[in-house]
């Protein structure tokens, strides 16, 4: 069965990271999925971005905190393009998306948001079946094998760990379900049209602790095939999920580093005040 | 194992894109459509009928020869049709609201009368007409007069007013009437002085917009049979009267018999319609002028 | 100085003496506490008593006419002759021009309504969206009188530069403007019902690389779906009871035909017509006007109930 072709391993990954911001020193061998370069972005006249300089690495959590209003969720936003249902946003410098530049119009969005999914802050399932919920992505991609569509369900419920408690109520409405339940459901929704890059936006912020920890025990599980980028306030579970950490402070970002390292010995003081919980 | 081929995704993603702008752009078009037929009509009307507009035309009688035929008579009808009208429907259709808003306990009888209004305003209005002809023209033996008409109209558009002034009042907010209940005020001081100064512009709003629908309805005064014929201006609520959209009405009729008078029904209509759109500017204006208070 | 000896040389003023005394006096306000409630209700009474009216108004009439008429006949009968020696009344003629009128209408009225409520609300930037819907609603605000005079001046005349077999007076002319009056009232609503459906939901669906038109039909639509068929019956009853248009414009035939180049006449018409013929009360075709408008508001009735139940009933909750 064909596959996306993997684009090449550029040899020179570590280079392509501008090393103008001190902040930026987390290198590794592994690939770089998304590498945001001097990126900007305006809501009309409120800089919300400001020369965001940033690797995200392949196959690992990387979490983004800081304060509310600092920009975290709006550069999540920026990676799969919703950012631009918000009239009036502007954006300068680049991401590139395995060495494509995903900010130029030529590169469409609907092939962006199929290679890269999103979770949101609450749970949005549609008003349908937990079948239908599920078989959406695949069946607006043009598959409509209905053996391959319950392949998929299957293998997208289980992959978030949701398939034993949903298998004998396929046909039911996702509403019946809990709100942990409808999270993993559009987790499984978002693994459905499987793609490379998951981005999570404070994907447990309206969730009960016990649904919260499945989540985060859901998401150790998934970085395993997937690279994921998780939004989130709670610094715990940023350390506890993620391996490398991101902070942002009114649009800029202070300090990117592992996430053992942001947590045990950052750099920057704001980084040590912010996690110490002295603001924010 | 891989469900989900990329290239065929690849290959649906141009055809699927093409799609969503060709419709995109129907949809666009179908917006216009509307929009195109109500220019047409209103070009099409100020063409046929605005060289006949002049100070004669507005202060004629009506007249079977089309240069000498004038429409004061259908304008003093229009007039005090709203004399009726105005009062009829502030007093109903505020009351209405003020007591199912303010009074009346939220419960079965609350939601039956609520349900009661919105059937009212889906009756046809032609219904009304027969009911202001079997009631007013000839139960209560008004004959076809302005009263009788006006009071047709009152209950066709008291629906209208009573929804608006409903909202009005729901929007003004609670604290205000705390305050004044605060201060030891009863409940109809409070209602007078504080809820309805503040739901007022709703009010004015609804109103107007009411009032508009009365003076551009035709269908409930043809079955009160209101006549064609020529009748001398009216003076009071007891007289006999014509109006504007009537007047429309009969020489529209009639110009298959008569071709100028196509264009006198099209010379009507503009002032009708300059008189609607008075009337609504008012109460976008009104809207507009007080609707950041709180 | 001199201000405050004044005030001095007063009186003590007690406000609290003022209130008590007006409190306690024979005052205006304890008799309004009372007689306002009983004032309002009895205001409010009026439009319960205007439904009372109008069903008394019409059932009574209409139980006399079916006295002279059996009911069978009048509603199973294809041939309408009120005004012929051995008179006929059989409703079918108006019952198929009223169905045929409103089809023709809804034809207009439904795909470009929804489609206007489909770009207004899915795609349509703000400021588009604010300059377009004041335009729409003074479509909607043109009486439909001027509607009648345009059909039959205008829209007749055209359509039968093409097809010079149309009739003079036809329903065909009316239907469409007609849909063309529809159209605002059935935009608007089934707008309302798709801005309603959460943005989340939109996201949703945008987040799966859906374009805009399939989230608009395969999550907005389905979310929206009560909404929308309320606004559809809504419109059809609005076209089974509007009058103007097609009595100027369909003339009064009372042909049972499909033939839509042809004059018919609707409930409404005929109503306009036997009314405004001075029908003495009394005659059978006074009470036939009754019967006719009766069958009217219950077709009517039935509608907005329908349309009341569905929008209620299949609410979905977000």
């Amino acid at each position: 069965m064909a596959t996306l072709t993997k684009p090449k391993v550029t040899t020179n990954a570590q280079v392509t990271i501008t090393e103008t911001a001190a902040t930026i020193k987390a290198k590794s061998d592994k690939r770089i999925v998304f590498d945001s370069k001097d990126l900007n972005l305006w809501y009309g006249d409120t800089h919300a971005l400001k020369d965001i300089n940033l690797s995200i690495y392949e196959k690992e959590v990387t979490a983004i905190i800081g304060p509310s209003g600092c920009g975290k969720s709006t550069y999540l936003k920026t990676l799969n393009r919703m950012v631009e249902l918000v009239p009036g946003v502007k954006t300068t410098g680049e991401i590139m998306y395995n060495d494509k530049s995903i900010l130029d119009k030529s590169f469409k969005v609907e092939d962006l948001r199929t290679r890269v999914g999103m979770v949101f802050q609450k749970p949005n399932p549609f008003p349908k079946s937990i079948y239908e919920n599920i078989a959406y992505g695949p069946k607006i991609h043009g598959i409509r094998n209905k053996k391959i569509l319950d392949e998929i369900v299957e293998k997208s419920l289980r992959g978030a760990s949701i398939w034993d408690e949903v298998k004998d109520r396929l046909k039911e409405n996702a509403y019946g379900l809990s709100g942990g339940q409808q999270q993993r459901i559009c987790i499984a929704r978002c693994l459905a049209i499987e793609p490379d890059v998951i981005l999570m936006d404070e994907p447990t912020s309206a969730l009960d602790p016990k649904s919260t920890l499945r989540i985060e025990e859901l998401i150790q599980e998934l970085k395993k095939d997937y690279s994921i980028i998780i939004v989130t306030h709670n610094m715990q579970q940023a350390a506890r999920i993620s391996d490398r950490t991101a902070f942002f402070l009114n649009g800029e970002i202070i300090e990117f580093d592992k996430t053992d390292t942001i947590f045990t010995n950052p750099a920057d003081s704001r980084t040590e005040d912010y996690i110490s919980g002295r603001f924010g | 194992m891989k469900h989900v081929n990329r290239e065929q995704v690849q290959q649906k993603m141009n055809g699927r894109i093409l799609k969503n702008n060709i419709l995109k752009t129907i949809f666009f078009l179908s917006t216009l459509f509307g929009l195109v037929v109500l220019a047409i009509l209103i070009i099409r009307v100020i063409m046929q009928g605005v060289s006949w507009i002049n100070m004669d035309f507005l202060t004629n009688r009506l007249s079977t020869s089309p240069e000498q035929a004038g429409i004061m008579g259908a304008i003093l009808g229009t007039f005090w049709l709203m004399v009726v009208v105005i009062p009829v429907t502030l007093i109903l259709g505020v009351g209405t609201a003020i007591y199912l808003e303010l009074y009346a306990k939220k419960g079965r009888f609350h939601s039956f009368v609520q349900t009661n209004i919105a059937n009212l305003a889906g009756v046809p209005s032609i219904v009304y007409g027969i009911l202001g002809m079997t009631l007013f023209v000839r139960a209560l033996e008004f004959g076809n007069i302005v009263l009788a008409g006006g009071l047709t109209m009152s209950l066709l558009v008291l629906p209208i007013i009573i929804v608006a002034s409903q909202e009005a009042i729901r929007a003004v907010p609670q604290h205000l009437s705390e305050a004044s209940y605060g201060m030891g005020a009863t409940k109809w001081q409070t209602v007078k002085n504080i809820v309805l100064p503040a739901a007022l512009p709703g009010i004015l709003t609804g109103s107007i917009l009411s009032l508009s629908r009365a003076i551009g309805e035709t269908a409930p005064l043809v079955v009160l049979g209101i006549p064609a014929l020529l009748i001398p201006f009216p003076t009071g609520l007891f007289d006999k009267f014509t109006v504007l959209p009537m007047q429309v009405y009969y020489w529209t009729i009639d110009s298959s018999l008569v071709a100028e008078y196509a264009n006198l029904a099209a010379a009507t209509i503009i002032v009708l319609l300059v008189l609607l759109f008075i009337l609504n500017a008012t109460a976008i204006f009104i809207r507009n002028k007080f609707q950041k208070r709180y | 100085m001199a201000l405050n000896s004044k005030i001095d040389n007063h009186d003590k003023v007690s406000i609290k003496g003022m209130i008590t005394e007006k409190k306690n006096g024979p005052n205006i306000n304890r008799a309004m506490e009372k007689i306002m409630p009983v004032l309002l209700f009895l205001i409010a009474a009026v439009s319960i008593l205007t439904t009372i009216a109008i069903v008394y108004t019409l059932l009574t009439e209409t139980i006399e006419f079916f006295k002279r008429v059996p009911i069978l006949e009048f509603f199973t009968g294809t041939v309408l002759k009120p005004l012929s020696q051995n008179p006929e009344f059989g409703v079918l003629p108006l019952i198929n021009g009223t169905i045929i009128s409103s089809v023709i209408a809804m034809l207009v009225a439904g795909p470009i309504g929804i489609m206007t409520a489909i770009f207004l609300s899915e795609y349509a930037s703000d400021r588009v969206r604010r300059m377009l819907k004041p335009m729409l609603e003074l479509l909607a605000g043109i009486p439909t009188i001027v509607y009648g005079f345009f059909a039959f001046t205008f829209v007749t005349p055209l359509i039968r530069e093409f097809f010079p077999s149309v009739e003079a007076t036809n329903i065909l002319s009316p239907g469409l403007v007609m849909g063309v009056m529809i159209i605002p009232m059935i935009a608007s609503l089934s707008e309302d019902a798709m801005t309603s459906v959460p943005n989340a939901m939109r996201e949703g669906a945008l987040a799966l690389g859906a374009t805009k038109l399939e989230v608009t039909f395969r999550v907005v639509i389905p979310a929206a779906l009560s909404g929308i068929i309320a606004s559809f019956v809504l419109g059809i009853s609005r076209a089974i009871g509007e009058t103007m248009i097609v009595t100027i414009a369909s003339g009064s035939s009372k042909n049972f035909t499909f033939d839509i180049t042809q004059s018919m006449q609707t409930m409404t018409a005929y109503i306009v017509e036997v009314s405004g013929g001075e029908a003495p009360a009394g005659s059978t075709i006074y009470y036939s006007l009754y019967a006719v408008a009766m069958t009217l508001f219950v077709f009517t009735l039935i509608m907005n109930l329908f349309a009341r139940y569905v929008s209620r009933k299949f609410r979905e909750e977000y």
